[in-house]
């Protein structure tokens, strides 16, 4: 078990890679340390798979190396890695039994038939699979069959870290709970690394420590659920973590204060925004918005009842802003003001955070 | 629960089908019914014979050595044919532009009529004018195919795979690609060496169009006709007389209609209960 370092890591599945466009993986670099329950998040096509294909070996990057602990391991194959898969659809060898399924990695490596059968049974227990052990593998269910994948990489000892490629996608809604809690359970029985690859929210944030966002091929932020929620680096983290997503409003800079509808918006710490910035913009969460005597002059749009709080849309000129509204509290009908908590303010230049 | 609603006039829609099927298959076969039941001198003169033909037929020597070189001929080119395919499929490229260059060179056997391709080979492995029989000659291997049933069979088996072939290699190489990656990048991070992909991912991957293409190859190839009927004639001698070139002996060469007729009967039974027997031996599996 080790440390997983990505050093100035860049993909392209094209041979001559011209324009930005053109790399499936932006230049990066970062570290995922032993033992940890990471989740890598972000919407479909952002280069969540290419980085877990790098990850396990099965793409060669076309720069920067991949380091397992001390060992350079950019140009190992898969199978010498120690590392395992899940792959979204349930990977077993139909015409195995369950047992001979989770036997098969160990007997690859040519491992004494004794220890096989002690650590198939040990793991089967575990997972819950001791039941069928000897039914034929291809006769279970899908989460019976992703439960099989996930056992083929717990039987190995030598695994450094295993990977999730949206395991849940093909299995039914009331057991998706269940196989996650069961996942958040064996990862703090194992001890092993574990990469969750999703996009959606709710898995990352309820399995992960730490989420890592991805967003067109380049990590966004990496952070606690918590730190995703209060302080986005992105705005893209704001509008893809949470429900409804953050209020992004274009802004422009007075000396160090920014200023939407005419007004001085306060902000914690001051805001410089570098040179040649194209596009200023406020970030705002909906929970941190409230009605308020003065502020910024609003008008209703819509609200739409969410159970215990309201989400009421409004709009300043062209810019929509969303806030919450507890159940029991009610709507002010006119001369609408919004006013903005300071605390939770933030200001982004060209997307990224500057304040 | 409402009452069921009864509409007789769905019939009149399935007619087209059955006046089509009827003409198409059921007809014609009645009248081989009827003939294997009768005999007849000509100018639409009857006799009830029973199942006398049916009787003469099964305890004829002559058929009994017509069926079991039948047998002998689809078990070869089904052992040669099934592994051969499976594995020119496993060898050709996954993708780039190799691949239609592979799939057209296969498909054209399989575009050339059969009485062409008998044609073809007879010239081809003529042993004084054919390229083939040359070749062979020149090795010092006396070949003749007109005269000798050894040979005769060599080049009869030998064109088959050449022309049906490529309907397995291209029925395999489609449920090859209908193996998703993750198999085989499961199977890489488990340490499975390449023997183990074939045995335990491709190979059952490959069962059920293995299974269409083991179909289609026997009933095609136990009603062979054309290609050895150009090739050799069924000779030399009586050697590759298959099933269906005696068929047309006896009911075109000697006219003996009723005992035809009978033989057509037993044949059409024999590749329906081996087809399915096949398929139920080989979808046992799946039911469970």
């Amino acid at each position: 078990m080790s440390t997983i370092t990505l050093k100035d890591l860049r993909h392209s599945y094209m041979a001559n890679p011209a324009t930005d466009a053109d790399w499936a993986l932006k230049k990066m670099s970062v570290e995922w340390s032993d033992g940890g329950a990471y989740a890598l998040l972000g919407p479909s096509g952002c280069g969540k798979t290419t980085l877990l294909n790098i990850i396990s070996g099965l793409l060669a990057p076309s720069e920067g190396s991949v380091w397992f602990g001390d060992d350079d391991v950019t140009h190992i194959p898969p199978d010498r890695r120690n590392i395992a898969q899940v792959f979204q659809f349930p990977v077993v060898y139909d015409t195995m039994s369950v047992y001979d399924n989770l036997a098969f990695p160990l007997r690859n490596r040519g491992i004494a038939e004794a220890d096989v059968d002690k650590k198939v049974r040990e793991i089967a227990t575990m997972i819950d699979l001791d039941a069928m052990l000897f039914d034929r593998a291809s006769g279970l269910t899908a989460d019976g069959k992703q439960k099989i994948s996930l056992g083929r990489g717990l039987v190995r000892s030598d695994v450094n870290v295993i990977m999730f490629d949206e395991p849940l996608t093909v299995i039914d809604p009331h057991l998706k709970w269940v196989l996650r809690s069961k996942l958040k359970e064996l990862h703090q029985k194992v001890g092993s690394t574990m990469i969750y690859v999703t996009h959606d929210q709710t898995e990352a944030l309820t399995f992960a420590d730490q989420v890592v966002v991805m967003h067109d091929g380049t990590v966004v932020q990496i952070g606690t659920p918590v730190e995703l929620f209060e302080k986005p680096q992105h705005t893209f983290v704001g509008h893809f973590i949470g429900s409804p997503g953050m209020n992004v409003l274009p802004c422009q800079l007075d000396s160090g204060k920014p200023i939407f509808a005419g007004q001085v918006v306060e902000t914690e710490g001051g805001v410089s925004a570098p040179d040649g910035t194209m596009a200023l913009e406020l970030g705002v969460r909906p929970e941190f918005v409230s009605f308020a005597k003065e502020g910024i002059p609003v008008d209703v749009v819509k609200v739409s009842d969410a159970g215990r709080y309201s989400v009421v849309e409004t709009r300043h000129g062209e810019s929509h802003i969303k806030l919450l509204v507890r159940e029991g509290e009610s709507v002010p009908a006119d001369n609408v003001h919004v006013r903005l908590d300071p605390a939770h303010t933030q200001v982004y230049a060209d997307g990224w955070i500057v304040s | 629960m409402a009452a069921k609603t009864t509409n007789q006039k769905a019939w009149f829609f399935i007619i087209p089908v059955i006046a089509l099927v009827a003409f198409n298959a059921l007809i014609p076969l009645m009248t081989v019914v009827n003939y294997s039941v009768q005999e007849t001198f000509g100018n639409n003169v009857f006799f009830w014979e029973g199942v006398k033909w049916f009787e003469q037929v099964l305890h004829s020597p002559r058929f009994h050595a017509s069926l079991l070189r039948q047998f002998a001929f689809t078990f070869i080119i089904l052992a040669i044919e099934i592994p051969f395919g499976v594995a020119v499929a496993l060898s050709m490229p996954r993708q780039g532009p190799w691949v239609s260059v592979c799939l057209v060179l296969m498909a054209l056997p399989l575009l050339i009529p059969w009485n062409v391709v008998g044609a073809m080979w007879n010239i081809f492995a003529l042993p004084d004018i054919g390229f083939l029989g040359r070749v062979i000659n020149g090795m010092g291997i006396d070949y003749n195919f007109t005269q000798q049933p050894v040979a005769a069979w060599f080049t009869t088996i030998l064109m088959d795979v050449w022309h049906w072939t490529s309907l397995v290699v291209l029925l395999a190489y489609a449920g090859l690609r209908s193996i998703p990656d993750a198999f085989y990048q499961a199977a890489k991070i488990d340490g499975a060496k390449p023997w183990a992909v074939f045995r335990y991912i491709q190979l059952p991957k490959l069962k059920r169009v293995l299974t269409i293409a083991v179909l289609l190859r026997f009933m095609d190839s136990f009603m062979i006709y054309t290609e050895p009927f150009v090739l050799t004639g069924g000779g030399p001698g009586n050697s590759t007389t298959f099933l269906s070139i005696d068929l047309v002996k006896i009911a075109l060469g000697q006219f003996d209609l009723g005992p035809a007729a009978a033989m057509s009967l037993i044949y059409f039974l024999i590749v329906l209960l081996l087809c399915w027997v096949f398929y139920t031996l080989m979808m046992k599996d799946e039911e469970q």
